[in-house]
């Protein structure tokens, strides 16, 4: 398979491009919403809108309501996304807890799924569990208890959390804190008793909450996949998420870096453009071919998790840590070579960011993933 | 040509077979040394039976220029084809079977701009490796700014006599002919410049070989003494050689930067803690924190190089790019080479010794400083990003 987008793929990029330039705009959604101080961060009727474009169940299987569509098409959105600043609970809900749907029962996907695909309801996935990005120990549990379980412990950081209509969360029904098995996926539903929401406003604007579980009863039928062996699944749902959160991270870089190349045409100092100075157009240069190289890694990496590569897991390592690293280089750069502008709120590339920190961390950042690439080489 | 799904998995197959029946397996070691890699020319010499072999079965089957086309001495291989053999060679880690400058430059630029009869003549003795060519460019006063050149063709009617000086020639000394940059209208600094092919054993030319950091002597100094050079032998136009001269880079670039994967794509930290631990030796944690990032970038590189290739073959990708390839290749080895010498540590040091291959690390490291000079200096490939890829003003 070549590595660029298809002609079908083309035209999705189009429309997204469209679509988010236009409805989902740094002026219509991150600022108004930021400017109303808004509990969600997110509108909810730009969400309904991502469900008649059928942006919202693109993952989700054609037989249950969705496209059927992949992580190419999934990054493509997520690409626009990013350009946009567009606040939306696409990730969380689209992405990481429509691929966990993949393994569940018919009853649940026919609970939650179709309020997915038209935009309606909102899903959060609760996994870590500190400060820092740390899937491999999981200390919140979940005990049997009747035909169900209860559960147990604290998530931190549950992006749109408060939101969520329904939260998939992590939990060990076996085995020691740090054990790689014993891992359940749960569906937990927003009315669950004993589940409460400390919400935090993030440096992007977005809202998380750091959610406690306090022997919350739940059916049998909440579990998702396995019990005991949601690794496996847990392990895809991150993938899945990293190489959507790195394309949004390369959506942010090319916002960022079209900004500031277009900045450089415009701002005259010492009777000059800027963008004639060679120590800014070297640093540009660089900045485009940094972005270039972590945009072919995030669509490799798309492809292989939509071929079942076994290198894909490795893939979504290198993509994150690149997309990262990409996107750091973009918002800093972009900054400086505004000036002073650059340092003021009314500017967007400050926006910008803002919301490359809050990526960065997301799912873990440059250092965890590049750690994550040695680990799986061998050293 | 064999585009769809399941004609690309029969021609997998085919090569699959082929490889298996044609490259020994001493063809699939990693390349050692400058005589492990042929070069091909009049004075050729076959290092093995098996690099013979290996050429050989490459040349019958159009194998050493796959995507040339038949009548000029290539296989005729869709871009689709010729990434399956790409992929296939790299699974068995196949050596090419044929280098050459006449590959990766001057055939390029023939197939662009050569009239048909060059093509049959210079492109077929190029594929069966007959002429080994090196590259006249760089002059003692011209470097980056390539287009200032002063080796000057006079006019002589059914020929040009060409007088002048080139340097950093490339195996000037083990070379057939040269294709060259001349002067041959002083009055038009763009507009005034031939790209012709000579003999290199004509009357009048001479090499001086330059000994560099790594002790080797690759390249060298070429002086022109009243050459005759017949009128039909350029390329393109008369005085439209600059046109030819930056297509070829185009392609010289793109060889340098590594984009057809590869040794120079490849991620390093695990072999260099394995080879450290087989001396008993062990890397310092934050060695390994760097070998990490170098293996992040190398293998984000790896897919930049499948993605630009692809676009390439379609004519997808900014004519610009290879520029940016070059870049970031360079660069990347370069980094690459340093971490070679630091997990190495002392035992990188030794300069001739046999544990070493001769110094085989030390003389590599040095050897790649040269990567983002050659063919247009890093400094260089910025300028050209910001002003035809970003369009930055006045650059
Ligand atoms: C191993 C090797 C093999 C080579 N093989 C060949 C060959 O086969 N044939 C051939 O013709 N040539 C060959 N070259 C020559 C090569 O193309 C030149 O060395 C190169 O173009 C740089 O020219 P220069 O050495 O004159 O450096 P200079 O142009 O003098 O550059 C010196 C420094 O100034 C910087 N600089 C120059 N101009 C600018 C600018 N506008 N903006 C910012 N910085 C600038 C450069 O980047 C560099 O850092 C080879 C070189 C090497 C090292």
């Amino acid at each position: 398979m070549p590595l660029y987008h298809d002609d079908d793929q083309a035209m999705l990029a189009d429309t997204a491009r469209q679509f988010m330039a236009d409805e989902g705009s740094i002026k219509n959604q991150l600022r108004h919403w930021r400017d109303r101080e808004c509990k969600d961060g997110f509108g909810h009727g730009l969400w309904g809108q991502f469900g008649e474009m059928g942006f919202a169940g693109m993952l989700v299987d054609e037989a249950d309501g969705g496209l059927g569509m992949g992580h190419v098409e999934a990054g493509i959105v997520l690409e626009e996304i990013g350009r946009n600043l567009t606040p939306s609970p696409f990730l969380t809900s689209s992405v990481l807890a429509a691929t966990a749907f993949k393994d569940a029962s018919a009853e649940l996907r026919g609970r939650w799924l179709p309020g997915l695909v038209s935009g309606e309801k909102v899903y959060a996935v609760a996994l870590d569990e500190g400060a820092k990005h740390r899937p491999e120990r999981i200390t919140t549990r979940a005990e049997r208890s009747g035909n169900g379980f209860r559960l147990t412990g604290e998530k931190t950081f549950v992006l749109h959390g408060a939101s969520a209509d329904m939260i998939v969360v992590a939990a060990r029904t076996a085995g020691a804190d740090d054990d790689a098995e014993g891992i359940t996926l749960f569906a937990v539903p927003r009315d669950a008793s004993g589940m409460s929401h400390d919400a935090v406003r993030l440096v992007d604007s977005s809202m998380a909450t750091h959610t406690k579980f306090d022997g919350v009863e739940l059916d049998g039928d909440a579990v998702i996949g396995e019990v005991d062996g949601g690794r496996e699944l847990l392990g895809r749902m991150l993938d899945a998420g990293r190489c959507g959160a790195a394309a949004e991270s390369v959506g942010v870089s090319r916002g960022a870096m079209d900004m500031t190349v277009d900045y450089l045409k415009q701002r005259k100092q010492f009777g000059r453009l800027i963008g004639e100075f060679q120590a800014l157009q070297h640093r540009a240069a660089h900045l485009y071919s940094e972005v270039e190289i972590a945009r072919a890694a995030v669509i490799k990496a798309q492809q292989l998790l939509d071929g079942g590569s076994e290198n894909a897991s490795l893939m979504a390592s290198v993509a994150k840590a690149k997309a990262g690293k990409a996107a750091g280089l973009a918002v800093r750069e972009g900054v400086q070579m505004h000036g002073g502008i650059g340092m003021t709120d009314e500017y967007d590339i400050g926006l910008y960011m803002k919301r490359d920190r809050a990526l960065a961390e997301f799912l873990g950042d440059q250092y965890y993933h590049a750690n994550r690439v040695a680990e799986l080489s061998g050293y | 040509m064999a585009d769809s799904t399941a004609d690309l998995e029969t021609f997998r197959q085919e090569t699959r077979a082929w490889l298996d029946a044609n490259c020994p397996p001493e063809m699939r070691e990693p390349v050692r040394d400058e005589e492990d890699v042929f070069w091909g020319g009049r004075n050729a010499r076959f290092k093995s039976d098996a690099q013979r072999q290996w050429f050989e079965a490459s040349v019958a089957k159009g194998y050493t220029v796959p995507s040339w086309p038949k009548e000029y001495g290539g296989a005729g291989l869709s871009p689709a084809e010729a990434k399956v053999l790409r992929e296939e060679m790299a699974r068995i880690g196949a050596r090419p079977p044929l280098s050459s400058f006449g590959i990766w430059m001057l055939g390029p630029a023939l197939l662009h701009f050569g009239t048909e009869e060059q093509k049959r003549h210079y492109l077929n003795q190029i594929a069966r490796g007959e002429i080994r060519w090196c590259q006249g460019y760089s002059e003692p006063g011209s470097g980056s700014d390539l287009v200032s050149l002063q080796t000057y063709g006079e006019d002589a009617g059914d020929h040009w006599v060409v007088n002048g000086q080139k340097i950093w020639t490339s195996y000037a000394d083990q070379a057939d002919w040269i294709f060259c940059l001349v002067r041959t209208d002083k009055t038009n600094k763009y507009q005034g410049i031939t790209f012709m092919l000579f003999d290199m054993a004509s009357e009048g030319v001479s090499t001086k070989p330059i000994l560099l950091i790594s002790g080797n002597s690759p390249f060298c100094e070429t002086f022109f003494d009243n050459v005759k050079v017949p009128k039909d032998q350029f390329v393109g136009e008369v005085n439209r050689g600059w046109d030819v001269a930056k297509y070829l880079l185009g392609h010289e670039r793109e060889m340098i930067s590594g984009a057809g994967g590869g040794d120079r794509t490849a991620a390093i930290g695990a072999a260099l803690t394995r080879a450290a631990g087989k001396h008993g030796d062990t890397l310092d944690p934050v060695l390994r924190a760097e070998l990490a990032q170098f293996d992040v970038d190398a293998l984000a590189y790896a897919c930049m190089g499948e993605k630009f290739l692809d676009e390439a073959k379609v004519g997808k990708a900014h004519p610009a790019q290879p520029n940016m390839m070059k870049y970031a290749g360079t660069e990347l080895n370069k980094r690459r080479h340093e971490l070679f010498m630091a997990a190495g540590g002392s035992r990188a040091l030794e300069w001739d010794s046999e544990a070493t291959g001769g110094g085989k690390t030390a003389r590599g490291w040095l050897r790649t400083k040269a990567n983002s000079i050659e063919g247009g200096t890093s400094e260089v490939m910025l300028n050209v990003i910001a002003k035809r890829i970003l369009d930055l003003p006045g650059a």
